[in-house]
C-alpha cells in the first residue's frame, strides 16, 4: 500500500490518504457499526453548493439540510462542511468555516423587524410595512430638504450627503449591484463598506 | 491578490509581512505549506509578534508596527547596492530607465511642491521628462543621474542596515539574513510572493507600505510569473465584489471614478481619462474609457443615456471633495450634519476607531437603519449594558430599526474572492422567521420611495425615476436578472469590423472588448462581462482541472478580467517571449500567438518584439518604480511615523508623521503622548473568530470565549502583571478591562536605543453574542486614516497599561 | 441486536474471550499529526464539535489560547499550546492537537469492567459503546494519555471516537478532513508510516535533527500518531509522555478473568474487588499488586458521584 510521493501530492490540503476507505475502514460495514457505531446522520441529507461566507479565501462548502426541498417544505440545514472538489479548499474549512452551523442557527439570529422609538429603552416588533414606510419617509423628508442640485458655482451636483449607506461586504456581488443602484439613484454619496477594517 | 490562491504553491519564498495569514486565512494559506512541502520554499515572517504564521516559518524577525517602508527601503538598499536584481526585467519592464523632471527632489522628509500653509502637494514636478515628441525620454544605460533608478537609488541610501535596526528594532543580523533570502529570488527562475493584509493597510502610511513591497517584486522580477506577485488577501467574502461593484463613496463600477465637481461635463470628465501613451508605440488602455462610461450609463439609466443627455452625466451625483469615508461620515454626523445612516451588514460601533465617536455620532442621528442577519451591537448602541456599553437610552432620540436579514445560506448570488473569481452559490434554506433578502428589502425601499416621489413630488427625482428596474418581479429581483445586467448585453444588432460576426440586440456579452461607445451595449460592470454569457453562468462552473498542477484551475468559477488568473503574466515570459522560469511557464510567445495555461494579459496573436510593454494598463506599458503622481504623499515610499509614535523620525525630526495625512481638528486632540501613554499598541484578529460575527456563534465562542489582550514576559514583569490577571489598557480615546495573556511571544525592541514594548489587542469581542461581554479594540484606536484611502491607523497607536480588577457591571 | 455477534472486534472490555476478527482482509488505520505543519487553528475542534454535536460551555480566559481549558465529555480533541524557547535561544510555539491515541493496546480498555463498553475494531480503533458504560472512570486511570472524561450529567464516559460513522461510511474523520495545513492526515498505517518518513527526511533537511514519529511501542504503537521535530523530547509539546505506560492497576488486570472482576466491581464494589485481585493468579508481580492498590485507593477517592 505504500504510496509514493506524486500520488500524495494530489492530496495535499486533504488528510486522506490514497488507500481506498473501503477497505480500511469497515469492508462492507460489518455488523460491528450497525450495533455499536453513531448511525451516519447525512443518509437522508440534501447537499447544496456554497461558498463560506467569512474570508476572501471563498472556500468552497457543501450545506446538508433535512427536506428535499419540495416546494412547500421548510429546509433545516444540519450539517455544513468543505466541498472537496473545491480547488483552493479543498474540503478543508477553518476553525470558522467549520463552525459555520452555529452561525446559521446563532440564538442571536434576527427573525422579526424590530423598532425602537426615540428615547426608548427597548426594541419593539413591528411589521415589514411599518418599517419600510417610515424609513422611505424619513430618507424622502431628509432628502427633499437636504438634496444639493447645484453648488456654489451653479455646476449640477445633484448630491444628498445628509443620509449615508454602508454596504455589507458579505453579500453578493448581485445585491450590492442593486444596493449601488438604489443608493446613486438617490445621490447618495456618503457611501461606503468594509474594504478598510 | 495579483496571483491565486493555488499558484502560492509555486514560490520559492514566501514572505508574510503585513499579515499573519496563517491565522486569518488559514485554508489559503495551505498552499503555502504545500509549497514548501513539494517545492522547498522557504516561508519568512516579519511581525512585530511571533504569530502562528511564524510557527510555522523557517525564519522569523520582529518589527516594530508602523515601520514596515523603513525595513522595505532597506531592502531596496540592500538589492541595489548588492546588485541582486534582474537586469533584464528591471530594464524592459519596469520605468528604471526613464528621465524625472530636474524639479523633482527629496529633501528632509518632503517631496518637491510642498505647501506649508495648507498641507498639500503641488505634483507637477512628480512626472517624466518628455520629449518633444511627447513621450517619456530614457536612458538604457543608466548613466544618466535622472533615470528612475538612480533616483531610487540614493533615495533608500539612507536606510542602511544600522538605520533600519535603529527605526524597525529589527536586530540587523536577522533583518540582513532576511535581505540574503529574498535577494535569491532575483534569478529568472526563482519566484518570491508576498502575502500581506490589514497589517500594512491600516496604517497612515498603507498604500506605500504595499508600493514599497511591490517594487521591491519588480526589481526581483517576481510580478506576473507563476509562485510571485503582490497578494492582498482581503478580508470579508465579497470585499472585493463590492469594490469591483463600486460601493464605495467615490467609485463607479469596474474602477470608475464619480465625477467631481470640477468635471462640469461629459467631455470635461473625459478629457482627464483618456490619457495618452507616453512611450512610442504603447497603446493606453484607457483610450476605452468611453466605451465602458457609456455601456455603464446605458445599463443605469436605460434610454435615458444617449448621446444627446451626454449619456445622462448629470443623472450621476458629483462629489465636491475626494472622499465621504467612514472616517468623514463620523465626523459629519458628531457636527450634527447628517440625518440618517444606514448600516447594511456593517457593524461601525465595533468596527471603526475610536468607538466613543461612534456612539455619539450615532446617537446625533434622527435615524439608523440596520440590516444585519445578527444582534449587531451597532443596531443597540443606544442600550446599557455597563461599562462596555455606557449609553443613556433616555437622552437618545435616535429612531432605530433592525431589519432582519438572510444569510449566504438562504440565498444565491456570486461572491468575488481575494483572486478574483467570481464564484456563485446556492440557496440551501429559507431565512428564520418573517427575515427577507437585502434584495427584497432594497426593492422595496426603492419602489417605496418612487411611489412617494410620484405622489408628492420633491427634490430631483429625475435619477431615481430613469433608473432602469426591469425585473420581472420589481419587488424582488433575481440574482440572475442583476448578475445578466451586470454582464451586460448587446441593445442592437451589432457587426464585429474585424470578424464580420453580427451579434443580436438583446443577446449577452462575452466580454468587455465588445463594449462600444456609441450607446449599442449596456453593462453594468465591464470588469464582470464575461461572466454570464450566453453559453451560461461561467461563474457556477465547477471543472477543477488544473493544467501542470500549478494551481490555475482556469475552468473552475470565472475570474475577472476575461478570466485571467495571474495578472501581468506578460512578464512572466522574458523579452523574447520564452518564459523565466521554463519549468513553470505560464503564457509564451510559439511563434504566431501567446500561449499556455492562463489568459494572455496582451494582445493573444502581438508579437513580443513589439513595443507595448507587459504591463499594459499603465500608459508607460513599464511598471513604476517611481510612481509619478498617482499618490498623495510621494513618488517613493518614504518612512513616517505612526500619528501616535513612541519615537521621533530620526530620518527627519521636523517631518515626524505622513505630512498628507487628514486629520480632523478634533481628532487630532484626541492623540497621546508617549509620556502619557508609553506602549506600542496594535490589533489584530485571532484565527478562532471573523471580527464581531462569529462571537454569535457558539463552537467559535467556546475557542475563544474572553478577551484579552497580549504582554511581553518583561514588561508583564515590570509591571507587576499575573498570567490571566486583569489589567486596563488606556489610550487617550478609553479604556479597556481585560485579562493579560503574558507570552514569550512579544519581546521587547530596541528602538533608537531604547527598550520599546508592544502590545497586542485582539479585537473580536462586543456586548452582543455569546461570548463574554468586551469593551471592543476600537476603543482604544485613533480616528485617522491612510492619507491615500483613509483606511484607519489600527496597527500602530499608543497605550498605558497597569493591573487591575475586574470590571463591574 | 447484540454486538457480541461482531465479526469486526478484535477487542471487547470485560469479556471472556476475543471476538473473532474474522474480517482479516481490513487493513489498520492511523491518523497522523504533523505537528510541524500545524498551525493551532483550531479547526479540528471545530469540526469535531461540529460533526459530532457537542457544544461544551463557554469558559473564560486563562492565560492561554487552550480553549476549553481541558479535555471533556464534550471536548474530544483540545489544541495544546508551548512557547519553547530552544538551544539558540529561538522561540518556537509547539503546538498540538491532543485527544485519543486510539492505542493498539488500549489501556481503557484494558481496565473497562463493564462487558462492551469499550471495543477495538479490526481497523484498530478504539471505541466508547456509551449504552453499555457504567460510569465508573477506571478507563481514565488505565489511559496512558489521560483523555477519557466522564459526563456529569449522564454519568459516561466519553472520548474520540476516530469518527467510526464516518469511517464507516468511507469518509475520514471531520478534524482531518478540517485541517486546513493538511497537517491531520487519515489512511492505513503503513501508508501513515511513509508519509511520515518523506516528512522526517523535509524536517532534519530544515535543522531539526530529531525530528522522528511518535508510535509509541509501551503501548504497542498507536492508530493516532504525531510527526515531531523533537522526537527526542515529546513532553515538550504540552507533556506527551515521552514513554507512555498503562497504569499498574491496568497491568495487574492483565490477563485475568475479566467477568468476575466486573461482579467485583459493579456488583461488590471495590473492597472485593481488592480481595479478589489479591488472590489472582500468579503472573502478577508483588511490585505490581502494591502499586495497582494505592492506585485503586485513589481512583475510589476520585470516584466522580
Amino acid at each position: 500500500m505504500a504510496l509514493t510521493r506524486r500520488e500524495f501530492i494530489k492530496l495535499t490540503g486533504m488528510g486522506l490518504a490514497a488507500s481506498s476507505l473501503g477497505m480500511i475502514g469497515f469492508g462492507a460495514s460489518g455488523v460491528a457499526q450497525a450495533a455499536a457505531v453513531r448511525p451516519f446522520k447525512l443518509t437522508h441529507a440534501s447537499e447544496t453548493r456554497n461558498t463560506c461566507t467569512y474570508c476572501s479565501v471563498a472556500c468552497g462548502i457543501l450545506i446538508y439540510s433535512m427536506g428535499d426541498k419540495a416546494k412547500n417544505a421548510r429546509s433545516n440545514i444540519i450539517h455544513i462542511e468543505g466541498d472537496p472538489d473545491h480547488p483552493v479548499n479543498r474540503g478543508t474549512l477553518c476553525p470558522k468555516g467549520s463552525a459555520l452551523l452555529d452561525i446559521v442557527h446563532a440564538p442571536t439570529r434576527l427573525k422579526v423587524p424590530r423598532y425602537r422609538k426615540p428615547g426608548g429603552t427597548d426594541f419593539e416588533e413591528v411589521s415589514w410595512d411599518f418599517a419600510l414606510d417610515r424609513i422611505a419617509r424619513l430618507m424622502k423628508d431628509d432628502r427633499d430638504k437636504n438634496f444639493i442640485a447645484k453648488n456654489a458655482d451653479g455646476t449640477t451636483v445633484n448630491r444628498w450627503t445628509s443620509v449615508g449607506m454602508l454596504a455589507a461586504s458579505a453579500s453578493s456581488s448581485e445585491t450590492s449591484f442593486l444596493t449601488w443602484k438604489v443608493a446613486r439613484s438617490l445621490g447618495m454619496v456618503v457611501f461606503d463598506n468594509q474594504a478598510r477594517v | 491578490m495579483t496571483n491565486t490562491w493555488g499558484d502560492i504553491r509555486n514560490a520559492d519564498v514566501v514572505i508574510v509581512m503585513g499579515g499573519n495569514a496563517a491565522e486569518a486565512h488559514p485554508c489559503g494559506f495551505k498552499w503555502v505549506i504545500e509549497a514548501k512541502i513539494e517545492n522547498g520554499a522557504k516561508l519568512i515572517v516579519v511581525d512585530p509578534r511571533f504569530t502562528r504564521t511564524a510557527s510555522v516559518a523557517d525564519y522569523y524577525a520582529p518589527i516594530r508596527p508602523g515601520t514596515d517602508i523603513a525595513f522595505l527601503s532597506g531592502l531596496m538598499h540592500y538589492l541595489l547596492t548588492h546588485d541582486k536584481i534582474q537586469h533584464t526585467y528591471v530594464k524592459n519592464y519596469t520605468n528604471a530607465s526613464l528621465l524625472v523632471k530636474e524639479e523633482f527632489s527629496f529633501q528632509d522628509g518632503l517631496f518637491s511642491g510642498f505647501n506649508e500653509d495648507n498641507h498639500s502637494y503641488d505634483k507637477s514636478s512628480w512626472d517624466y521628462e518628455l520629449g518633444e515628441d511627447g513621450f517619456a525620454k530614457a536612458d538604457d544605460t543608466w548613466q544618466n543621474p535622472r533615470c528612475v533608478i538612480n533616483l531610487l537609488k540614493e533615495h533608500v541610501s539612507r536606510y542602511t542596515p544600522e538605520m533600519v535596526s535603529r527605526i524597525c528594532g529589527t536586530p540587523q543580523d536577522k533583518f540582513l539574513h532576511i535581505c540574503e533570502l529574498i535577494a535569491s529570488t532575483c534569478v529568472p527562475d526563482r519566484a518570491m510572493t508576498s502575502l500581506f493584509a490589514l497589517g500594512w493597510t491600516q496604517h497612515t502610511v498603507g498604500v506605500q507600505n504595499i508600493r514599497a513591497m511591490a517594487m521591491v517584486q519588480l526589481l526581483l522580477g517576481n510580478i506576473g510569473v507563476a509562485g510571485g506577485g503582490m497578494n492582498a488577501l482581503r478580508g470579508h467574502s465579497n470585499i472585493q465584489g463590492l469594490t469591483d461593484v463600486g460601493l464605495l463613496s467615490n467609485q463607479l463600477p469596474g474602477y470608475m471614478n464619480l465625477p467631481t465637481d470640477k468635471e462640469t461635463s461629459y467631455d470635461e470628465y473625459m478629457k482627464t481619462r483618456l490619457f495618452k501613451p507616453l512611450r512610442p508605440g504603447q497603446t493606453s488602455f484607457y483610450q476605452n474609457t468611453r466605451k465602458l462610461f457609456v455601456s455603464l450609463q446605458k445599463a443605469l439609466f436605460g434610454d435615458a443615456a444617449t448621446a444627446e443627455t451626454n449619456w445622462a452625466y448629470d443623472l450621476l451625483p458629483k462629489l465636491d471633495i475626494p472622499l465621504y469615508d467612514i472616517i468623514k461620515a463620523f465626523e459629519m454626523m458628531n457636527n450634527g450634519q447628517m440625518g440618517g445612516y444606514i448600516c447594511q451588514g456593517f457593524n461601525p460601533l465595533q468596527a471603526f476607531p475610536d468607538r466613543g465617536k461612534i456612539r455619539a455620532g450615532l446617537s446625533k442621528l434622527k435615524f439608523l437603519v440596520t440590516m444585519d442577519p445578527l444582534d449587531t451591537e451597532t443596531s443597540r448602541f443606544w442600550q446599557d449594558f455597563g461599562p462596555q456599553n455606557p449609553a443613556k437610552s433616555h437622552e437618545i432620540q435616535t429612531e432605530v430599526f433592525q431589519l432582519p436579514v438572510s444569510c449566504f445560506a438562504e440565498e444565491n448570488g456570486s461572491l468575488v474572492n481575494s483572486a478574483r473569481w467570481l464564484q456563485w452559490h446556492w440557496k440551501a434554506a429559507d431565512p428564520p422567521g418573517i427575515a427577507k433578502s437585502d434584495l427584497w428589502i432594497m426593492a422595496g425601499l426603492f419602489q417605496r420611495l418612487r411611489a412617494l416621489y410620484q405622489k408628492e413630488g420633491g427634490a430631483f427625482p429625475d435619477s431615481l425615476m430613469a433608473m432602469t428596474w426591469n425585473y420581472m418581479n420589481p419587488w424582488e429581483p433575481e440574482p440572475e436578472e442583476l448578475a445578466k445586467e451586470m454582464n451586460g448585453r448587446f441593445l442592437a444588432d451589432v457587426t464585429d469590423p474585424v470578424t464580420n460576426v453580427t451579434s443580436k440586440g438583446g443577446t449577452l456579452l462575452d466580454g468587455f472588448s465588445q463594449l462600444r461607445d456609441d450607446g449599442s451595449t449596456a453593462s453594468g460592470c465591464w470588469i464582470f462581462a464575461g461572466s454570464f454569457t450566453e453559453k451560461g453562468n461561467q461563474m457556477a462552473r465547477r471543472d477543477a482541472t488544473d493544467p501542470r498542477e500549478q494551481g490555475l484551475s482556469p475552468n473552475w468559477a470565472w475570474a475577472w478580467p476575461a478570466n485571467r488568473r495571474i495578472l501581468y503574466n506578460r512578464a512572466s515570459a522574458d523579452p523574447d517571449g520564452k518564459p523565466w522560469n521554463p519549468r513553470k511557464p505560464v503564457i509564451e510567445w510559439n511563434g504566431s500567438k501567446w500561449v499556455g495555461i492562463d489568459v494572455p494579459d496582451y494582445p493573444v496573436a502581438q508579437k513580443p518584439s513589439a513595443n507595448d510593454g507587459p504591463f499594459i494598463m499603465t500608459v508607460e506599458g513599464q511598471a513604476r518604480l517611481f510612481g509619478r503622481n498617482l499618490l498623495v504623499e510621494g513618488p517613493f515610499p518614504e518612512h513616517y511615523e505612526p500619528m501616535e509614535s513612541p519615537v521621533e523620525n530620526v530620518l527627519h525630526p521636523k517631518v515626524r508623521s505622513n505630512p498628507m495625512a487628514r486629520v480632523f481638528e478634533h481628532d487630532r486632540n484626541n492623540f497621546g503622548k508617549p509620556s502619557d501613554f508609553p506602549f506600542v499598541a496594535t490589533t489584530y484578529r485571532l484565527t478562532e473568530h471573523f471580527h464581531f460575527w462569529t462571537k454569535h456563534a457558539l463552537i467559535n465562542a467556546v475557542l475563544q470565549p474572553e478577551e484579552f489582550v497580549e504582554i511581553g514576559e518583561v514588561l508583564a514583569k515590570e509591571k507587576g502583571i499575573a498570567q490571566g490577571g486583569w489589567v486596563k489598557v488606556s489610550s487617550k480615546r478609553g479604556e479597556v478591562i481585560c485579562k493579560a495573556y503574558v507570552t514569550k511571544r512579544i519581546k521587547p525592541l530596541l528602538v533608537d536605543g531604547k527598550a520599546t514594548h508592544v502590545i497586542g489587542v485582539p479585537l473580536h469581542w462586543g456586548f452582543t453574542g455569546q461570548a463574554r461581554k468586551g469593551y471592543g479594540a476600537n476603543t482604544l484606536t485613533p480616528s485617522v486614516g491612510d492619507a491615500n484611502t483613509q483606511t484607519p491607523e489600527f496597527k500602530a497607536f499608543l497605550v498605558n497599561v497597569e493591573t487591575t480588577s475586574a470590571p463591574t457591571a | 441486536m447484540s454486538d457480541l455477534q461482531s465479526q469486526d472486534y478484535i477487542r471487547r472490555s470485560a469479556s471472556t474471550m476475543t471476538p473473532p476478527a474474522t474480517r482479516s482482509h481490513e487493513e489498520q488505520v492511523a491518523k497522523l499529526i504533523d505537528v510541524s505543519r500545524c498551525i493551532g487553528c483550531k479547526a479540528c475542534q471545530a469540526a469535531c464539535m461540529e460533526w459530532n454535536d457537542l457544544r461544551p460551555e463557554i469558559g473564560y480566559f486563562e492565560g492561554s489560547y487552550e480553549n476549553p481549558n481541558d479535555l471533556g465529555p464534550s471536548v474530544w480533541t483540545l489544541m495544546k499550546f508551548n512557547e519553547y524557547e530552544n538551544e539558540q535561544g529561538n522561540l518556537e510555539w509547539l503546538i498540538r492537537k491532543d485527544g485519543c491515541m486510539h492505542c493498539e493496546d488500549p489501556g481503557c480498555l484494558k481496565a473497562c469492567p463493564a462487558p462492551g463498553a469499550i471495543v477495538q475494531y479490526a481497523n484498530g480503533i478504539v471505541d466508547f459503546i456509551s449504552d453499555k458504560c457504567i460510569g465508573c472512570g477506571y478507563c481514565i486511570k488505565g489511559c496512558p494519555f489521560n483523555i477519557p472524561r466522564v459526563s456529569k450529567t449522564d454519568h459516561k464516559s466519553y472520548k474520540c471516537t476516530l469518527c467510526s460513522d464516518r469511517v464507516t461510511v468511507g469518509l475520514e474523520p471531520a478534524c482531518v478532513k478540517a485541517c486546513p495545513t493538511g497537517a491531520i492526515m487519515f489512511g492505513s498505517k503503513t501508508d501513515m508510516q511513509h508519509q511520515a518518513a518523506d516528512r522526517i527526511v523535509d524536517l532534519k533537511s530544515r535543522g531539526f535533527a530529531k525530528a522522528g514519529l511518535y508510535d509509541p511501542p509501551e503501548v504497542g504503537g498507536t492508530h493516532v500518531m504525531y510527526v515531531l521535530h523533537h522526537a527526542d523530547k515529546p513532553s515538550l509539546y504540552s507533556g506527551l509522555p515521552d514513554k507512555p505506560h498503562i497504569s499498574y492497576i491496568v497491568q495487574a488486570w492483565k490477563g485475568l478473568y475479566k467477568p468476575l472482576a466486573v461482579a467485583g466491581i459493579a456488583l461488590a464494589a471495590l473492597a472485593g474487588f481488592f480481595h479478589w485481585i489479591t488472590v489472582g493468579p500468579n503472573d502478577t508481580m508483588r511490585e505490581d499488586e502494591d502499586e495497582a492498590a494505592r492506585e485503586i485507593r485513589e481512583t475510589k477517592e476520585e470516584q466522580v458521584p
